[in-house]
């Protein structure tokens, strides 16, 4: 924040800005110390799953079994014939609505509308926590009706379980985690802990939220579509 | 965005004032308690680890002269020993223990910005020291397979504690990666955004740097070793087979297969090499720091010192399968990772260099610490020659799983970092403990370590030649390996107690100093950085007092032409010395005069 970095048309931009922004006493981005840890972390985390997606690939390489067939898996019938990678389409899209709800949490936040924030977070809480249950429903069928086990399944490469469960689990753990932590911002915004602090608490638990929304596409293009 | 005035740098911060003598020193939110109990674990686990590298010394040395050494004891002793060394001692002490302490106080901060999470790290980190510890008093003990954990062996009957040593050292393991992500955030984002007011980046001292960036590589490189953890948890557990192809073991096969055990090499090393710079760039950042302290001299280069930190960092991701060679890849592959190899000698070689260049001419003076300081020039510059012969793959093909790659890697990232260590310890102890330390019994320890490291490692380089292989019990006969080679095991072992017991007269120094040494008066070694600048030595809570510092200039003001002393700190203001900065600086122009 030295007084270089604003000019007479405020902040430079582009690559000059970021020049000034690094070269600034202080602090590098102009953000609350929060959010960039938030980046940073959300940075890192990218590095677990992509190791785990790369381990994923790495697997499937070296099985000498059979991959089995996702489509017949991840099917679900309602009485008639079994439609392919249904639940997981409803399961997308409403986490892919979650983000919209916390989108515009995030907005009302900065409009210091307390009651549109608080219900806008527990509405992305409900559908996260909506997330988790279907994905509790589709592991129960998957372990229960076709008997697949980490160690191994009637399908062909015992991997296949074994990452499955692995990867989705570990990412339904972010799932629950975020469920809790917006339901902890959610408490705090509706007792008015965020009047003197600032919102942006409810931006940097949304860059959690969009992250493992984000994630989850890459999830389900390389499970399910794959 | 508006000139923000100095009253709003703490809007954030919100500063934890201790109420009892638990929160002041035990549950205490002050990252130099912090710093101090990091710093007591690691180097708790440090002497456990030392003794234990003396335990399979004698087996090495005499073999079979200790009772209870055999075999299987033989492999947990080195696999404990190298895991412990690398992770729980070196990376927690210098990013727990000097990150924490030196961050904020460099930075003019008043602590880190979130310091009940560094709170929470640092108990983090000693529940995964308590696990990791546990494995001993397990059935089967601690895990043997090496401090690669390669699979399958890990798994295997054979492998001493394949059972519950590997969980517990796994699970340990995950549990520290939370412990270093928690203060890694920490200590990146305080760097980033929580300097006071003058201090730019091109400002820190090139300690900051190095810590700076040895965290974030931290940051990026540990989540390999927790999906490796993780999936081989899982392989050991739940009976997956990630890691495990097909294994026939005494005529049986394993309840394995399809699984890929170059995967899990990838994984670690993908990790393992940047964890040799997480070691390393701190010890870069401190030594320049002591180098230029007692040298009175500003550093050589510090731009390029600052990039050559930064290069190292980057290219430090693209190296990782140099330690795979053996394993086997495409041609390609070998070419490509020998390439980035020698490329990262590039850097490393300027670093050196503006560390000799630092010493020419300078007005030095030989304390403790710069002994220690200069004594790491050398064992670093050998060391890192052995690396360029172990990067070539056909020269590494022969050397690899010898006692020249022990070699290679004790003188680099053993011997090197640990100087470093001390010079630190000695050259910041009166700042932490307000105390002088015993400069003669410094110096006497300073010569023992230096020149027994040399009396271990160098017949080792030797040893390596002949095709010594690492990790075995005992030599037996060979065709190949003259049986003087077991008379030279015997003399290393002798230097390596040797070495070991000397390391007393430091922990003596220290501890006895803490109540008779000398009153440190403030700033001893005249040092221009912010960190000695404090109104309290030690600094108290919140370091700074009323207000936080402003800094004029970089922290390299070392007789400057014209100043009143010959060192001008960070903070003192340019109407009272004029500032040079590092591209205007020009030795033969007398700046003072011009402006006053
Ligand atoms: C000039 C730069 C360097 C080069 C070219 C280099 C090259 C290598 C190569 C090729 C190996 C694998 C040897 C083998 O297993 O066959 C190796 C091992 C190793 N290096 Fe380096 N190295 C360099 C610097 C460093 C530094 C600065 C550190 C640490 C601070 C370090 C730590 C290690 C460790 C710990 C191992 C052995 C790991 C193990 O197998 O247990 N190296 N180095
Ligand atoms: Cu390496």
């Amino acid at each position: 924040m030295s007084e270089a970095a604003v000019t007479e048309n405020g902040p430079a931009r582009g690559l000059e800005g970021m020049v000034d922004d690094w070269s600034a006493d202080k602090q590098a981005y102009h953000v609350p110390w929060g959010k960039a840890m938030m980046w940073l972390f959300l940075v890192s985390d990218t590095f677990i799953f992509t190791c785990f997606l790369v381990g994923y690939l790495n697997v499937r390489m070296t099985t000498t079994a059979p991959w089995p067939n996702q489509s017949e898996i991840f099917a679900l019938s309602f009485g008639g014939d079994p439609i392919p990678l249904i639940l997981i389409a409803i399961m997308t899209f409403v986490l892919i609505t979650s983000s919209g709800t916390m989108a515009m949490a995030v907005n009302y936040g900065y409009r210091r509308d307390k009651a549109k924030t608080f219900w806008l977070i527990c509405a992305t809480a409900f559908f996260g926590a909506t997330f988790v249950g279907m994905q509790v429903f589709e592991w129960s069928k998957l372990i229960f009706d076709e008997g697949i086990r980490p160690w191994g399944n009637p399908f062909g490469a015992a991997q296949f379980g074994s990452i499955f469960f692995m990867v989705t689990g570990f990412h339904g753990l972010h799932v629950t985690c975020g469920v809790i932590y917006l339901m902890w911002v959610a408490f705090r915004v509706k007792r008015g802990y965020y009047d003197n602090k600032g919102y942006e608490i409810v931006e940097i638990a949304g860059l959690y939220w969009h992250f493992v929304d984000l994630v989850w596409v890459f999830i389900f293009a390389f499970f399910y579509l794959l | 965005m508006a000139y923000v005035p100095l009253a709003d740098q703490d809007k954030e911060m919100e500063m934890h004032h201790p109420h009892n003598w638990v929160e002041e020193y035990v549950f205490s939110q002050d990252h130099k308690v912090i710093a101090i109990q990091y710093g007591s674990i690691a180097v708790f686990t440090g002497i456990v680890g030392l003794t234990l590298s003396v335990l399979f010394r004698l087996q090495l040395g005499f073999p079979e002269s200790v009772d209870f050494i055999d075999p299987n004891f033989y492999y947990q002793a080195v696999t404990m020993h190298g895991m412990i060394m690398v992770v729980y001692f070196l990376t927690a002490l210098f990013l727990g223990g000097f990150g924490n302490y030196m961050i904020p106080l460099m930075c003019g901060a008043r602590d880190m910005v979130f310091p009940f999470m560094n709170m929470l790290s640092v108990w983090t980190f000693l529940i995964s020291v308590i696990i990791l510890m546990a494995s001993f008093f397990v059935g089967g003990g601690p895990t043997g397979a090496g401090w690669t954990l390669y699979p399958p062996q890990t798994a295997m009957e054979g492998t001493p504690g394949h059972d519950m040593g590997i969980v517990l050292m796994l699970i340990s393991l995950a549990v520290f990666i939370i412990a270093t992500t928690m203060g890694g955030l920490n200590y990146a984002v305080t760097v980033l955004q929580y300097r006071c007011r003058g201090l730019t980046m091109m400002r820190l001292p090139l300690t900051v740097w190095g810590i700076f960036v040895a965290t974030v590589l931290a940051l990026f490189a540990f989540p390999a070793l927790l999906v490796a953890a993780i999936m081989m948890l899982f392989d050991t557990l739940l009976g997956t087979s990630f890691f495990m192809p097909a294994v026939i073991e005494a005529g049986q096969p394993l309840d394995h297969n399809g699984g890929s055990p170059l995967l899990f090499q990838h994984l670690f090393w993908f990790f393992g090499h940047p964890e040799v710079y997480i070691v390393a760039l701190p010890a870069f950042g401190l030594v320049s720091d002591v180098l230029s302290t007692h040298a009175r001299k500003n550093i050589f280069g510090y731009r390029m010192m600052v990039w050559a930190i930064v290069a190292i960092g980057g290219l430090s991701f693209i190296v990782w399968a140099h330690h795979m060679y053996v394993s086997g890849m495409h041609p390609y592959f070998g070419f490509f990772f020998a390439t980035t190899t020698l490329i990262i000698a590039v850097p490393t070689a300027m670093k050196v260099y503006n560390w000799v260049l630092t010493l020419w001419e300078g007005d030095i003076r030989l304390n403790a610490p710069m002994y220690f300081a200069i004594g790491f020039i050398f064992t670093f510059i050998h060391g890192g020659l052995t690396g360029l012969f172990l990067g070539n793959v056909v020269i590494d093909l022969p050397l690899s799983d010898t006692y020249f790659v022990i070699a290679h890697f004790h003188m680099v990232m053993g011997v090197s970092p640990i100087l470093v260590l001390f010079a630190a310890i000695y050259h910041w102890y009166p700042l932490m403990s307000g105390r002088m330390f015993n400069e003669k019994i410094a110096k006497l320890h300073f010569w023992l370590t230096f020149l027994g490291a040399y009396a271990i490692y160098l017949p080792m380089h030797y040893l390596g030649f002949l095709g010594v292989p690492r990790r075995y019990y005992v030599l037996g006969e060979t065709d190949f390996i003259p049986m003087s080679a077991q008379d030279l095991n015997a003399a290393i072992t002798i230097a390596a107690i040797f070495v070991a017991v000397a390391q007393l007269l430091f922990f003596w120094n220290i501890i006895w100093s803490l109540k008779h040494g000398k009153k440190a008066e403030k700033n001893p070694w005249g040092s221009a950085s912010l960190e000695w600048q404090t109104p309290d030595l030690p600094p108290k809570h919140g370091n700074w007092g009323e207000d936080l510092p402003t800094v004029y200039r970089w922290a390299y003001d070392y007789s400057v032409p014209g100043a009143h002393e010959d060192f001008i700190p960070q903070n003192t203001p340019e109407s009272v010395e004029p500032t040079v900065d590092t591209e205007h600086f020009d030795p033969d122009h007398d700046q003072s005069k011009a402006d006053i």
